[in-house]
């Protein structure tokens, strides 16, 4: 049966304290006009320690907002961000963030990339060369080393970025779908091999996404966020063991609940916009 | 073979319309000599502008100099000035992208400056210098600085926010952000702006060595012709700047464009 409890147990959220939470959060942003946008209403949120959750939700929901607050590249309005019960005031190596671009520098090397986030994280020099390989092979980049970022593809250079981001063996990982501008294929290529690289390390990861498929694939738990200002409405636990396939039966099962939901979401966003209209 | 071919035929293709554009100019010019419509001491020959060419490397001009002596005064005065203006310049703009106030206040002196020809600065540059080297070095700053210090602060706030911040989250502050992440993205707007501003200080030269005089050089060379009513030799001169400004602007052109083939800016023609 698919159904027994997964190899890994998840842990539970409340139990012991939480890697990474959001406390009674929001964030306005001001528009052209001068006018406040509401990005994100008060959202609490505890991610245990090597948990993987998906944050989804319709566009302008604010999951990119909410992010960026964990990463520390911005400031929350009212509440705090916690990363194991102290406050996050800046972006750090701890907690290094996947953009949806892979924004590597084009003035280095792919191994060049990989080896000045070793350098920030005060690797040796003479340690660099070998640590930047090991995790470039590990996304099946090794070839690539000495390849400048623009001659690669757009899924090696998602897999660069990834190298780039585990070499700094953060204890969160952040990604703002980071696979979000490749074709269906490559995407779940990497999805897979994410998935595989992630149960060798386990970093808490948080994971926004608008695929509902790619969340239920990947996630230990799915939060769904509102139509704007973003608040959470619902939570999915996938306790389904690892390591996943992408047909799995029970994992389409969720996708269609979630989907459900998402869509209703969805259609507030729509039909507001028809009245502003 | 036919991949050879394709590469011989690409080169044609580049080189073949500059050769029917010259060759137009050239017939024009010689059909319009050969008229007769004008002497030949106002308007020489191709072929006469030619030998005067070849003769102005050989036996010195009638003023103390040989055309050769003379590109080497202008580029040397070239290198010096461009050099203190990129200097001067690049400190400037460094200094307009980190600071708004300097910003606000150098940087619309700055963009002043940059509306005066810096050819203008002549006369208070002879007052204050004599009728000397510095004189026309200081013209020469004077036209590089802005346009230095305007392409360093635009090329830095040009930088993609995404890269600072990508850097950022890998944990470099301050001065490691600037040096590692924010100076090296910034780095193909600033060639670019060096690219103007080394023009700019080459007409700048060129016409400050053409007023003042003493000294060498080819603006010099110019005026030192025309007192003599040297008409080839004046042609010759023109050449010769043409041939040099050319020569550095190629030179300036490769750097570029290294440069922009490494991070894959360059647009295939």
């Amino acid at each position: 049966m698919r159904t027994e409890r997964s190899l890994v147990a998840v842990p539970e959220a409340g139990a012991g304290r939480p890697k990474l939470s959001a406390r009674g959060v929001s964030k306005t942003f001001r528009n052209a006009r001068g006018g406040t946008v509401s990005a994100l209403g008060e959202v609490n949120l505890d991610i245990a320690e090597g948990e993987f959750v998906c944050l989804i939700g319709p566009s302008g929901c604010g999951k990119t907002t909410l992010l960026n607050l964990f990463a520390g590249l911005d400031r929350p309005d009212a509440g705090e961000i916690l990363m194991s019960g102290a406050p996050v005031t800046q972006p750090g190596p701890d907690r290094t963030v996947l953009f949806q671009e892979p924004a590597l520098f084009p003035w280095l090397s792919v191994q060049a990339n990989v080896e000045f986030a070793l350098k920030l994280i005060g690797v040796p020099s003479d340690e660099r060369p070998d640590r930047a390989m090991h995790w470039l092979r590990r996304v099946h980049l090794g070839r690539f080393a000495n390849a400048q970022p623009h001659e690669l593809s757009g899924g090696m250079r998602s897999r660069a970025a990834l190298a780039r981001a585990l070499a700094c063996q953060p204890e969160v990982l952040l990604a703002d779908e980071p696979f979000a501008a490749l074709d269906a294929q490559t995407r779940e290529i990497l999805q897979a091999e994410l998935q595989e690289v992630w149960l060798e390390t386990r970093n808490t990861f948080v994971f926004v996404t608008h695929n509902v498929r790619e969340a239920v694939f990947l996630a230990d738990r799915v939060v769904l966020m509102s139509a704007p200002p973003g608040s959470f409405v619902a939570e999915h636990r996938i306790s389904a063991p690892r390591p996943r396939e992408y047909e799995d039966v029970l994992l389409t099962k969720v996708v269609v609940d979630i989907h459900e939901h998402l869509l209703k979401e969805v259609e507030k966003v729509v039909e507001r916009e028809r009245e502003m209209a | 073979m036919s991949n050879g071919n394709a590469r011989w035929r690409s080169a044609a293709g580049q080189i073949l319309p500059r050769v029917i554009a010259i060759g137009a100019l050239l017939l024009a010019w010689w059909a319009t000599t050969a008229s007769g419509l004008f002497s030949e001491s106002v308007l020489p020959s191709p072929g006469a502008v030619l030998q005067a060419f070849a003769d102005s490397f050989v036996t010195p001009d009638p003023p103390r100099e040989s055309i050769l002596q003379a590109a080497q005064a202008s580029l040397i005065r070239l290198v010096v000035g461009l050099s203190i203006g990129i200097v001067v310049g690049t400190i400037i703009g460094l200094a307009m992208a980190t600071w708004v106030s300097v910003q606000r206040s150098v940087g619309s002196l700055m963009a002043g400056l940059q509306a005066l020809p810096s050819i203008s600065w002549l006369p208070l540059a002879i007052i204050w210098f004599g009728l000397s080297e510095r004189a026309v070095l200081f013209v020469v700053i004077i036209a590089a600085i802005p346009a230095v210090a305007i392409a360093s602060a635009s090329s830095i706030r040009l930088v993609p926010p995404l890269l600072v911040r990508a850097g950022r989250t890998l944990g470099a502050r301050r001065w490691v952000l600037q040096r590692h992440v924010v100076l090296p993205a910034a780095v193909p707007g600033y060639v670019a702006g060096l690219q103007s501003a080394w023009a700019l200080a080459w007409r700048a030269l060129m016409a400050g060595e053409l007023i003042s005089t003493g000294g060498k050089g080819l603006g010099h060379l110019l005026d030192a012709n025309r007192q003599l009513f040297l008409v080839s030799r004046i042609f010759a001169v023109m050449l010769m700047i043409i041939i040099v400004g050319m020569g550095v602007e190629a030179l300036f052109g490769i750097w570029d464009r290294r440069i922009r083939a490494k991070r894959g800016l360059l647009v295939a023609t």
